[in-house]
């Protein structure tokens, strides 16, 4: 059977491929409007910190021999740390200033972490084999899915909800919520605001670093893998929404439906096509798909 | 008018003595080199900082084996694989800070650029690093070599060992820019040359790193060989996502442009027992061996076909000046163009008219990972490829240089 020239079973593993690369936009936009939404900093370095993420899983397996596993946890436990350091020492002085203060910082980081990475592991990138239980692939009839893939939409989705109920449902949330809402009366409650947004810009850097680990068996681990693909992140969230948390996670499955389909039906366009929809949406809804105007 | 005459007289002479001085001598006594690579980018491994090396260690051998009557200095950039920062860059080198010759110039359009602005202010562009066909055909000049390989030479080895050996029908993954375009339209000549057939192609948004989606379209066209008509880190993904999706071993692939480094970063599992064609392999004899691990032991890894290639064209163009006692760009040009090039890189190298060097290529095939047997055994050189059989013939050379 065919649609518009095309089988149906290449549509549906092109559908499900790009739910697949759907999966990693939703993680990554989810980070970014988690720190926008309570923060109110555009975190531009976002894709230096899933390469991070990358790289610690790498370096943890060649030269500790920590496994995958661990490497799941630790690696976002390692790079969000580090984003608390970088949150304590620099971002802090910057929250009364305009957003554009912050972009720039986080911008120029990205940018220093990245000649770093260059220049100890070069630009060819270095192999992550991926994991015994999840190597080899099941036939679905229409095609061979790697079982690895599986287990990123899996984990993907299942972290990004569990980050929506945590955030919009629980107790925690709602302090997180309140808190940058309006700081002063939290505070007199006696809950610790200034602790909290850090927490908050360590647990969505640890977030990017939990989606680098994800992509590293996947893709080569590259000191340039995350500057390609962040800027389509921000396209994600601002098509979404900009701290729109539901925004992000659906925002960033639907758009890698529909580049999954632009790279059957006219793949030279692949790269743009998230673009122009974000052009699209701005026109139409300035504050986003899911944003508050 | 004793006085004009003795004036002119004595002009003419001063001129005459200023005129043979400046034709025996190389300006300043100092020649330059520029070396303008990609320190940074995603070619930064298969050339940059080891092409840099390479012009340092064949300046320094060429001054303890010949000892000039010259200076040779270095000089270094980074384009950034920009054409537009290569262009100012080699302008400002030639117009203010007096560099004889801009070289490596990795990514065809920095080449393209740098070797035009050459041209116009005569001096020499040496091209290691850079792939196209039409650095030595359209867009040809008399003041540029391409050294090491080029797109015809790569789909010429690799496209027809593949299909001579039964792999008739192709699919092509193909890096949406002049350079993919340039390879799948080579490859494409050979493959239908040698009987077999293009099922089709898709082009890939450069620089890719999803490539799923392509290969299962190339998996569905049923296609006996995949050919990837791309570089750098969009070859090393495909690669590995093909192995991921069980493209391969069922349907193999061919890598059109691949360099030792791509074969390190991906490992011996996932690309064992593809062809690909290089104008150099450090483990071929002792003489490759021994430059080779003199670089190894600065650079932490093995040299790529561009690094080697780099070696030897400013080795070979250092002597060219030696000989010529000139730096003056067509007289070094000629005496490049006379003698033969003859080192570890390449016997009975030649620059024809159109600027190529044609040496022989080598069609090898990547090991499986019990044959390798110590760090960077990589490669079994299948096959040598004879110069004359490896490069465009220059009867098919659209270089209006070439007179036919």
């Amino acid at each position: 059977m065919e649609i518009f020239g095309i089988s149906t079973a290449l549509l549906g593993s092109q559908l499900l491929i790009g739910l697949i690369n759907g999966s990693f936009y939703a993680i990554l936009s989810l980070g970014l409007a988690i720190i926008f939404g309570l923060l109110n900093i555009i975190n531009f370095a976002h894709g230096a910190q899933y390469m991070m993420g990358a790289f610690v899983a790498w370096l943890a397996l060649t030269k500790f021999g920590i496994n995958y596993w661990v490497s799941l946890i630790l690696a976002p436990v390692v790079v969000g740390a580090l984003g608390v350091v970088l949150e304590r020492t620099m971002l802090r002085k910057l929250y009364k200033l305009d957003h554009l203060y912050g972009l720039l910082l986080t911008f120029g980081i990205a940018l220093i972490i990245e000649g770093i990475f260059r220049d100890q592991f070069g630009s060819s990138g270095e192999s992550y084999p991926v994991p015994e239980l999840l190597s080899g692939g099941v036939n679905l009839g229409f095609m061979y899915l790697p079982i690895y893939r599986g287990w990123i939409v899996v984990a993907a989705l299942s972290v990004c909800f569990g980050s929506w109920f945590m955030i919009e449902k629980t107790k925690l949330g709602a302090y997180l919520r309140a808190g940058t809402e309006n700081p002063q009366i939290v505070q007199a409650l006696g809950i610790n605001v200034p602790l909290l947004i850090t927490f908050t810009y360590g647990y969505g850097v640890a977030f990017a670093a939990f989606a680098g680990v994800l992509a590293a068996p996947v893709f080569q681990v590259n000191p340039l893998m995350g500057s390609h693909l962040i800027i389509v992140v921000f396209a994600v969230v601002v098509i979404g929404g900009m701290g729109s948390i539901m925004g992000a996670i659906v925002t960033g499955l639907g758009l890698g439906l529909i580049e999954g389909l632009t790279k059957v039906f006219y793949p030279e366009a692949s790269s743009v096509v998230v673009f122009v929809i974000m052009v699209v949406v701005l026109l139409v809804r300035p504050a986003g798909l899911f944003g508050k105007t | 008018m004793p006085m004009k005459t003795l004036l002119t007289v004595a002009c003419a002479s001063v001129f005459a003595t200023l005129s043979v001085g400046a034709h025996a001598q190389i300006s300043g006594n100092t020649v330059k080199i520029g070396v303008l690579t990609d320190m940074s980018g995603t070619y930064s491994d298969l050339a940059g900082a080891g092409a840099v090396l390479a012009t340092e260690m064949a300046i320094a051998d060429f001054v303890e084996k010949e000892k000039p009557g010259f200076k040779i200095e270095i000089v270094t950039a980074d384009h950034q694989n920009k054409a537009d920062i290569a262009a100012n860059k080699a302008r400002e080198w030639f117009e203010r800070e007096g560099v004889d010759t801009a070289t490596e110039l990795v990514t065809t359009s920095v080449a393209l650029a740098v070797m035009k602005i050459a041209k116009e202010k005569d001096r020499i562009a040496l091209i290691s690093g850079a792939a196209s066909t039409p650095i030595t055909n359209e867009q040809c000049n008399d003041v540029t070599v391409h050294y090491t390989y080029d797109t015809y030479a790569l789909s010429n080895g690799t496209a027809k060992a593949v299909t001579t050996q039964g792999g008739k029908t192709w699919f092509f993954l193909t890096a949406d820019y002049a350079f993919g375009h340039a390879l799948e339209k080579d490859a494409s000549a050979v493959i239908v040359a040698n009987g077999g057939k293009v099922l089709g192609s898709v082009a890939h948004p450069f620089p890719g790193s999803d490539f799923s989606s392509f290969l299962l379209q190339a998996q569905a066209s049923g296609a006996q060989v995949i050919g990837l008509a791309n570089a750098g880190a969009d070859t090393t993904n495909a690669i590995k996502q093909a192995a991921e999706f069980g493209v391969t071993p069922k349907q193999p692939l061919a890598g059109l442009l691949m360099f030792i480094t791509d074969v390190h970063a991906l490992g011996l599992q996932p690309t064992q027992g593809m062809y690909l064609t290089t104008g150099f392999y450090w483990d071929r004899n002792d003489e490759t061996r021994a430059w080779s691990k003199r670089f190894f032991d600065k650079q932490k890894r093995m040299p790529t076909m561009v690094q080697a290639g780099q070696y030897s064209s400013i080795y070979h163009y250092l002597l060219a000046v030696k000989a010529a006692a000139s730096d003056d760009s067509q007289k070094v040009m000629a005496m490049m163009k006379k003698t033969p090039v003859n080192d570890f890189f390449a016997k009975n190298g030649v620059i024809r008219a159109d600027g190529r060097m044609v040496h022989d290529m080598y069609l090898v095939q990547v090991k499986k990972p019990d044959e390798s047997k110590y760090p960077w055994d990589y490669y079994t050189v299948k096959q040598v490829i004879p110069a004359d059989q490896a490069y465009q013939p220059l009867a098919d050379s659209r270089c209006p240089l070439v007179k036919k």
